[in-house]
């Protein structure tokens, strides 16, 4: 038998590293780390009850696009009604939202209260139908919502910049976005499928 | 003899290695956090469009479900042909079987994130409206009412 204490031998830990590496390289592997992106919209409701409602929208208030199977784009209001480019879509759309010169073929401006706010005169009652062939091609259908998203950003930012003085993105995002929001609220009506080739 | 001269050969000493595990620890320990598992295996092929402005980025991952439509990827293409499919989960489906993919997907949910639910539509480019107007509709049904259209964000065309 041994006299005295026998020393603990220190654990080897010059493997710990490697070990680790493994771990971090098995993570690389397995992980993404793409952030995922996109144009977010809001779908209407569902009412399997609803009734086919006589909308009575007067025809000053209502834009219509239409995107054929050609991958046409076929703007209608009050003051254009052919078949445009992309590119010009958004200042098209800017003008029938805002009708800055009160044109009487565009929208009406109305007195419009906003809760917490007050009272601001906007096209409150303006739609934009955006009626799509079952054989459009997706990419289109998503430019042109890009371009309506465009649109209404546009003119929120104006509208801020104009009232408070500021940019949207740099406007209060409990107080103050919400009201440009509300101004410039966003009226894209997509047409039931089964309604297409029957409306209008 | 000046009193700095060493005598004898000296040695180089060793590096000490002994903080390099918790080095490494440190480093695994940000990949971790700042990454997420990769999703499913994607059975179809979505190059998604791309925006410039309007495009928003989706902040918390669980809150997401995915919908991916596209035509089959070469490996299914002998079986299933060449027309675009949907994909749910790991399977191609239906659009009938939207609505018992998105039940599925709230129960899997925190009981206050379920309004928040987000359906992320990943879209090839090519693919016709009518596939997607009944992924749509059927998401309407199941009163899945936020989505979002999956998109690149164009650096090059913005202003």
């Amino acid at each position: 038998m041994g006299k005295g204490k026998r020393k603990v031998p220190g654990l080897n830990q010059s493997s710990t590293a490697d070990i680790s590496f493994i771990l971090l390289i098995f993570f690389l592997v397995t992980t993404s780390m793409d952030v995922d992106s996109g144009l977010a919209r809001r779908l209407p409701e569902w009412d399997p009850n609803a009734i086919e409602q006589e909308m009575t929208i007067k025809e000053r208030n209502i834009m219509t696009v239409q995107v054929n199977k050609n991958n046409e784009i076929h703007v209608k209001n009050g003051v254009i009604n052919r078949v445009i480019d992309i590119s010009e879509l958004k200042d098209i759309a800017k003008e029938f939202i805002a009708n800055p010169d009160n044109n009487p073929s565009l929208p009406v401006i109305e007195e419009y209260n906003i809760e917490d706010y007050g009272v601001v005169y906007t096209t409150i009652k303006h739609v934009i139908s955006l009626q799509t062939d079952r054989t459009t091609n997706y990419e289109i259908y998503f430019q042109v919502q890009h371009e309506l998203s465009k649109a209404y950003t546009e003119l929120r930012d104006a509208w801020a910049r104009q009232t408070f003085g500021k940019e949207l993105s740099k406007c209060d995002e409990k107080t103050e976005q919400p009201v440009a929001r509300a101004v410039y609220a966003s009226k894209i009506s997509e047409a039931e499928p089964k309604q297409y080739g029957t409306a209008q | 003899m000046s009193k700095f001269r060493s005598n004898g050969k000296r040695e180089m000493p060793e590096l000490n290695t002994s903080s390099l595990p918790d080095l490494i620890f440190t480093v695994l320990f940000f990949f971790m956090m700042v990454t997420s598992m990769r999703e499913v295996e994607v059975k179809v092929q979505v190059k998604t469009p791309n925006g410039t402005t309007e495009i928003e980025k989706l902040e918390r991952k669980s809150l997401v479900s995915h919908i991916y439509i596209g035509p089959p990827s070469k490996s299914y293409r002998a079986a299933l042909g060449a027309a675009p499919r949907i994909q749910l989960n790991e399977n191609f489906a239906e659009p009938e079987a939207i609505r018992e993919f998105v039940i599925a997907e709230r129960e899997s949910m925190f009981e206050k994130d379920k309004p928040l639910m987000k359906m992320s539509l990943k879209i090839d480019k090519g693919v016709q409206m009518g596939i997607v107007t009944d992924v749509k509709q059927e998401l309407r049904k199941a009163k899945a009412l936020n989505i979002v259209y999956s998109a690149g964000i164009d650096k090059s065309q913005m202003r």
